[in-house]
């Protein structure tokens, strides 16, 4: 009985904790620009396919992986440069239509280079489970978890104690005011993007043992890390954490106690049942109006 | 003004076809056309990639050969790129312009069944590659399919099943069609043979983690083996979780992950798991007397020196797609479309890649559940159990 309970904990806890990692990505372009960037899922596969590709090649794993984060990097870069930049004063929801069409290239360009299956990539460490109680736990878990909680900790210092970070939020509070101080908001933007995604290619590497990884992951993990940080309340370091971590639990438990049709209804009805009685998400930040 | 064009185009089409008619009674050489259409690239670019290759590369070696009743065959093919309303666009064009003897193609089943309505219209012989039951039952005039049915899969599986003592046993399968599909047909033959499902699971195709269903299907009563009916990269996921939570019952999967790529993403995890497939995974294996040793091993060489890349169990339903048809021609001694379906109808033994295809006129497919073999995966490689 605790075994079980512990078992369906131990699943929703992973695929919580990749939700989670996903969800930060999403969490920093949004708080430099308001603009959720449906190209993130494609940071993550840059990060996973460049390492899988290069250890491949004889890369050592390490510097595989720095590789691969760099690359996506200036992926981000670019992204800021030519699809963004280039639109100027348009509004949000043209960013957001442009992230999208971003996301369709950079997969495209994927699968020119590295083809359509999926590969796999060695646990960090011991392909091992790790056994508590009669359950057991995957240990690339728990590199998902310490991470996580590595960047989080880092994003939270980054925006409160940095001046980049402090910029990024000017920027995201009111981008005039923050130019008329001297903030120079399209670089700031830019390393918005890059910073998310670094993030995001680290998300894709580490998950990428537990998940598998090929040109197209993005599209799935992308959504569900979105939703979590939605659930989360956008622009929330924790709450991004706290979504990702609520998604999973409740996905693992309604297929263990309830049943895994059920599975996705359950997950998408909370969504709904979290955005109708707190419409900004669990940890969003107040916003007043000004009327 | 667009009326008398059209009239004139009109009379010049038929003058030019009456042309053609002539001159192919003159030189008997007008070349015999082969239509088709795959999905080449897009999301089912592992099923229609290998089919063209193999179309293109069996046409060619036909006609160096000397073609099929001292005519040379044409290929006319087409990319749906996995879209159903293209496909069906490829087929009106295939039918009405390009005029073909016979279609080979559809490489999904969504595809092919769009297609269905206009060849049954206008009765052209059609050779489907895509693998539901709903292809050819009820059995349509002019459709036929090379694949086995997911049906088929299960009866293969079960019957293994049965054969080893089981008859309770835990299901896991996909929502996407193929898995969906597998489920329904494994329920209805385990009625049908005296097996019981305790457990029933499913996944959704993003799912990155399943070891909560499997934890339910261990901790069923009584429950003694497991079989997962998925496709993609799912069945590897449960696959490897199967061996993380310790799981020691017998382990089944689906025909539709009965390729190396799999044994690569799920690794040591699938050591001891059986499924059905095709005998062009362990073309070596094959007993000497096995009628399709020779064939499978043939084609396999045939296509990896012509293309540099693995032989794929779809690229197998090209190649015994256009053998059918190239048979059907030659027995009927023309092109002529009803002569050419009779000749369909009637083929009998014909030994392919894919199985020994018996048709009849109650039968479109012709296959039977046990030209799936067996496998187990041992040390990393399949091994031919039966």
């Amino acid at each position: 009985m605790l075994s079980e309970f512990l078992q369906y904990l131990f699943t929703g806890i992973t695929i919580g904790a990749t939700y989670a990692l996903i969800a930060l990505g999403f969490t920093l372009i949004y708080n430099a620009s308001h603009v959720i960037n449906f190209a993130q899922g494609e940071f993550l596969m840059i990060g996973g396919m460049t390492t899988v590709s290069l250890t491949a090649m004889g890369v050592p794993m390490l510097l595989a992986i720095i590789l691969a984060v760099l690359l996506a990097g200036v992926f981000g870069i670019l992204l800021q440069r030519f699809a963004i930049a280039p639109a100027k004063q348009a509004d949000v929801v043209t960013l957001i239509i442009i992230t999208i069409g971003a996301s369709i290239f950079i997969r495209g360009l994927a699968q020119l280079v590295w083809g359509k299956e999926y590969h796999v990539m060695p646990n960090f460490s011991s392909d091992e489970p790790i056994r508590i109680f009669g359950a057991v736990l995957n240990s690339q878990s728990l590199w998902v978890l310490g991470i996580g909680a590595v960047l989080v900790v880092a994003l939270v210092l980054f925006f409160t104690r940095t001046l980049i970070g402090k910029a990024i939020l000017a920027t995201s509070m009111n981008k005039e005011a923050a130019r008329l101080v001297g903030i120079r908001t399209q670089l700031v933007l830019m390393l918005a993007f890059m910073v998310s995604a670094l993030l995001g290619s680290i998300a894709g590497v580490v998950v990428a043992p537990i998940t598998f990884t090929s040109y197209d992951i993005g599209i799935m993990l992308g959504l569900k890390g979105f939703v979590a940080a939605a659930i989360g309340g956008l622009g929330s370091g924790v709450g991004a954490v706290v979504g990702g971590l609520l998604l999973g639990v409740v996905e693992a438990m309604t297929a263990g106690y309830i049943s895994s049709d059920y599975k996705d209804a359950v997950a998408f009805s909370m969504i709904l049942v979290v955005l109708f009685f707190m419409p900004r998400g669990l940890f969003g930040a107040k916003v007043v109006e000004r009327v | 003004m667009l009326k008398t064009f059209m009239r004139r185009a009109g009379k010049f089409a038929a003058i030019a076809a009456a042309g053609l008619v002539m001159s192919a009674s003159v030189q008997a050489a007008e070349p015999i056309k082969i239509g088709s259409f795959l999905s080449v690239t897009g999301p089912a670019s592992f099923l229609g990639d290998p089919e063209l290759k193999t179309l293109q590369m069996y046409v060619d070696k036909i006609n160096e050969d000397g073609g099929v009743l001292g005519r040379q065959l044409e290929l006319i093919h087409y990319d749906d790129v996995g879209n159903a309303s293209s496909a069906r666009n490829f087929a009106s064009r295939l039918i009405r312009s390009d005029q073909v003897d016979i279609i080979v193609g559809g490489s999904t089943t969504g595809a092919t069944m769009a297609a269905v309505p206009l060849v049954e219209q206008a009765k052209v012989p059609f050779i489907s590659l895509a693998g539901a039951v709903v292809i050819t039952t009820p059995v349509k005039e002019w459709v036929f399919k090379i694949p086995q049915t997911d049906r088929m899969a299960a009866e293969r599986i079960l019957t293994d099943m049965k054969n080893r003592g089981f008859t309770k046993i835990g299901l896991i399968s996909g929502t996407g069609g193929f898995g969906a599909s597998g489920r329904k047909q494994t329920l209805e033959v385990a009625k049908d043979m005296g097996i019981e499902i305790v457990a029933d699971e499913t996944y959704s195709g993003s799912d990155t983690d399943m070891t909560a269903q499997l934890t339910n299907i261990r901790n069923t009563d009584g429950v003694q083996a497991v079989l997962n009916f998925g496709f993609g990269q799912g069945p590897a996921i449960v696959t490897r979780n199967y061996a993380q939570l310790g799981i020691k019952l017998p382990f089944y999967q689906s025909h539709g992950v009965a390729s190396d790529s799999f044994l690569k993403l799920a690794g040591d995890s699938a050591e001891g798991l059986r499924l059905p497939a095709s005998p062009l995974l362990v073309p070596n294996a094959l007993p000497d007397n096995d009628p399709q040793k020779s064939v499978v091993q043939n084609y396999k060489s045939e296509y990896e020196a012509r293309w540099d890349s693995k032989v794929s169990t779809f690229g197998g339903y090209a190649y015994d797609g256009l053998m059918l048809a190239v048979k059907a021609i030659e027995a009927a001694g023309s092109t002529d479309h009803e002569a050419v379906r009779e000749a369909l109808e009637n083929i009998k033994g014909y030994v392919g890649v894919t199985g020994e295809f018996n048709m009849s006129p109650e039968d479109h497919n012709g296959l039977e559940a046990d030209s799936f073999r067996i496998l187990e995966v041992q040390n990393g490689d399949w091994k031919l159990i039966d």
